[in-house]
């Protein structure tokens, strides 16, 4: 285990090199930095003064570990737009986005593994039809359109629930459902179809054989082998959710990092694009990290050769 | 009678399929003594793997079974329920399957696997169970149980998975084994000593055993009493002695001039093999099943389903119209 620990923790600094690397070079693959920065009026001599400056001017390579040696340090510098510090800029609208994300996963797995469970031991069962429809309406439905419809019904009808903002947990109630809901189908369905392969396994038959009490066959033999690729798909799920909540952000005004993301291209506001790129990419690659750390745990024959 | 282990009458075995419904298993019926071992030999396909499924109470869902007399140890088992088959499954009858390579939990130690049964069935503390657990691969033959009892499935060789799933399958001692071809995934050395394990320890024990498989050369070896079957009905059955010296049925002695004896069989001569194909079991079917296969059928054959009989009471029943003398003399052989 700690062979394979080390292992996977060197192959996620290596991919997380790759990205900065990848990501430093967005500022200059979609314009000159110095042009960007001097504004649309500047004229040549500004921006030369800028390029020598910002350093612009000196070999790429030079330029990336700088910079990487300042990311390191936490200094992603200074958003274009907004003129404060991109880390501290993201690090405010992170905690938004983490706190939709963490909820919203939680809720489809909550929703979705028991239901895909459910819907494996009695396929074309009542449960099985209920699970196929909840999952079919959650990959067609437009989440801005499921979104509104809670605020329909939730906030202007019965008036239960705040429409937008972030300021209470109320306010994260209905983001999270639409969110989570998006999210669900997938996870469901990888786990009734995990569990049905499994459960038609030589080793949940000898578990039978051997007389185990059906709870033990289901929940110790056979979801421990069927949530294996469960785990991975989860994973790349949550990633998503904190990069791709752009429409349930703007919907909801919760300004997240999503939001911000949006806002910034659209700005043009390299510096904090390229920021979000790198935060997101961490967190995709820690996120993998751990995946990878809990599959091996749940499965021998990965952390075992 | 009291060492009666197991008694099955008129088992059946119906898959509903898109065409039909799939007659898999017709009217078997089965005994088994404390000390023996029942052999069911047959082609593929003939039923052999949904019989024993269907004695455990462990047929694919959509399977359904009909049986008239089911009795474990002297005890029917037929009205129980599931939850008190469970008690019955891996307690007083025991099952190892065909593939030691998948019939493991990949997720779990052999320890833990081993522990969970007997602790499934007896009050044990996990210190003792894993003490008994230990002693059991000893028992087959398992080198450094102590470590092996911590190790994976994948970590074993074929040939010691099945030593583990024999070792699990003894451990609550149960009066009956039934062996689903436990060998053929196996290298032929490590076959052999299978073999020769479940045999020692069924007399160690003291239990049935019942031994499915389509090698003949197994049979001979270790069984006490053969069933043959054809198309999932029984057409023969009788002691190891009287199915190899005096085979009656055509197919019986159709399968008996497919193995090479040695001594007997000169060297060149063509090993025999039965001609045409097993009938579709999909919706009625009547008369011998047999029939289209037999150089000695004739119409009668086809009218009327044929019983399985024993004329002389000699034990040895066949399922055939026609008579001990006539097959003797051999249409066939
Ligand atoms: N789950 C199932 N669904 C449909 N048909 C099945 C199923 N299981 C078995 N059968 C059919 O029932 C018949 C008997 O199958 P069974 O597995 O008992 O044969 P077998 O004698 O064990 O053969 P083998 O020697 O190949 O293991 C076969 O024709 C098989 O195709
Ligand atoms: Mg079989």
């Amino acid at each position: 285990m700690l062979y394979y620990t080390l292992k996977r923790l060197g192959l996620a600094g290596l991919v997380a090199l790759t990205v900065s690397f990848i990501s430093f070079g967005l500022l200059y693959i979609s314009s000159d930095p110095a042009i960007a920065m001097a504004g649309e009026t500047a004229s040549d001599a500004d921006i030369e003064a800028i390029r020598q400056l910002y350093g612009f001017d000196r070999p790429i390579l030079v330029q990336y570990f700088d910079w990487l040696q300042r990311a390191m340090s936490g200094d992603l510098g200074k958003s274009y737009y907004f003129r404060t510090d991109v880390s501290a800029l993201i690090a405010e609208r992170l905690s938004t986005t983490m706190t939709l994300g963490v909820s919203a996963i939680t809720f489809a797995i909550v929703l979705s593994v028991p239901l895909g469970v459910a819907a494996a031991i009695r396929p074309n069962s009542v449960i099985d039809r209920i699970a196929l429809f909840l999952s079919v309406m959650g990959q067609a439905l437009p989440s801005f359109w499921f979104a509104l419809m809670l605020i329909v019904f939730l906030s202007v009808t019965f008036r239960l629930l705040p429409t937008s903002g972030s300021d209470t947990w109320q306010h994260f109630i209905m983001p999270t459902i639409v969110l989570g809901y998006y999210a669900a189908p997938a996870i469901m369905r990888l786990t009734r179809t995990g569990m049905l392969e499994v459960l038609s396994t030589d080793y949940i038959r000898t578990a039978r054989a051997k007389g185990l009490r059906p709870r033990v066959v289901l929940f110790k033999h056979a979801l421990r082998n069927a949530v294996i690729p469960v785990v991975s798909l989860t994973a790349v799920q949550f990633g998503f959710m904190l990069g791709g909540s752009i429409v349930v952000e703007t919907i909801f005004a919760l300004h997240g990092a999503g939001f911000l993301a949006w806002e910034s291209i659209t700005r043009n506001d390299l510096p904090t694009v390229q920021g979000l790129i790198l935060v997101f990419s961490l967190f995709y690659i820690v996120l993998t990290f751990f995946a990878d750390l809990l599959n091996a745990w749940l499965d021998p024959r990965i952390r075992i050769n | 009678m009291s060492d009666r282990v197991l008694h099955v009458e008129n088992l059946t075995v119906d898959i509903p399929l898109a065409t039909g419904i799939l007659h898999a298993v017709d009217g078997v019926n089965l005994h088994v003594d404390r000390g023996e071992t029942l052999c069911i030999v047959g082609e593929s396909g003939c039923g052999k793997s949904l019989t024993s499924l269907a004695l455990m109470d462990l047929l694919p869902t959509k399977a359904t079974r009909k049986i008239k007399k089911l009795e474990l140890g002297g005890e029917s088992i037929l009205g129980y329920s599931e939850r008190e088959m469970s008690d019955v499954r891996g307690n007083k009858m025991g099952m190892i399957f065909q593939e030691p390579m998948t019939s493991l939990n990949p997720a779990f130690t052999i320890g833990n696997q081993m522990i969970e049964t007997l602790r499934r069935h007896r009050n044990l503390s996990n210190d003792a169970a894993s003490e008994l657990a230990k002693r059991m691969l000893e028992k087959v033959g398992i080198t450094a149980a102590g470590q092996r009892l911590g190790q994976y499935p994948h970590q074993l060789s074929g040939g010691l998975r099945q030593r583990v799933m024999i070792a699990m399958t003894l451990l609550c001692e149960p009066e009956l084994i039934i062996a689903d071809e436990p060998t053929t995934a196996l290298d032929v050395t490590i076959q052999a000593q299978i073999l020769l394990l479940l045999k020692e320890l069924q007399s160690e024990f003291d239990m049935g055993l019942v031994l499915i498989t389509h090698d003949l050369g197994v049979v001979a070896r270790i069984a006490t009493r053969v069933a043959v079957m054809y198309a999932g009905q029984i057409v023969e059955e009788g002691t190891a002695k009287q199915i190899f010296e005096n085979p009656l049925h055509p197919y019986t002695r159709g399968l008996m001039r497919c193995i090479p004896v040695p001594g007997k069989t000169k060297r060149g001569t063509p090993l025999g093999s039965i001609p045409g194909m097993v009938p579709s079991l999909i919706g009625d079917f009547t008369g011998c099943r047999f029939a289209d296969r037999c150089e000695l059928a004739g119409d009668v054959c086809r009218q009327s389903d044929v019983p399985l009989r024993d004329p002389n009471g000699k034990t040895q029943a066949y399922r055939c119209i026609h008579s001990i003398e006539m097959l003797a003399k051999g249409g066939v052989a």
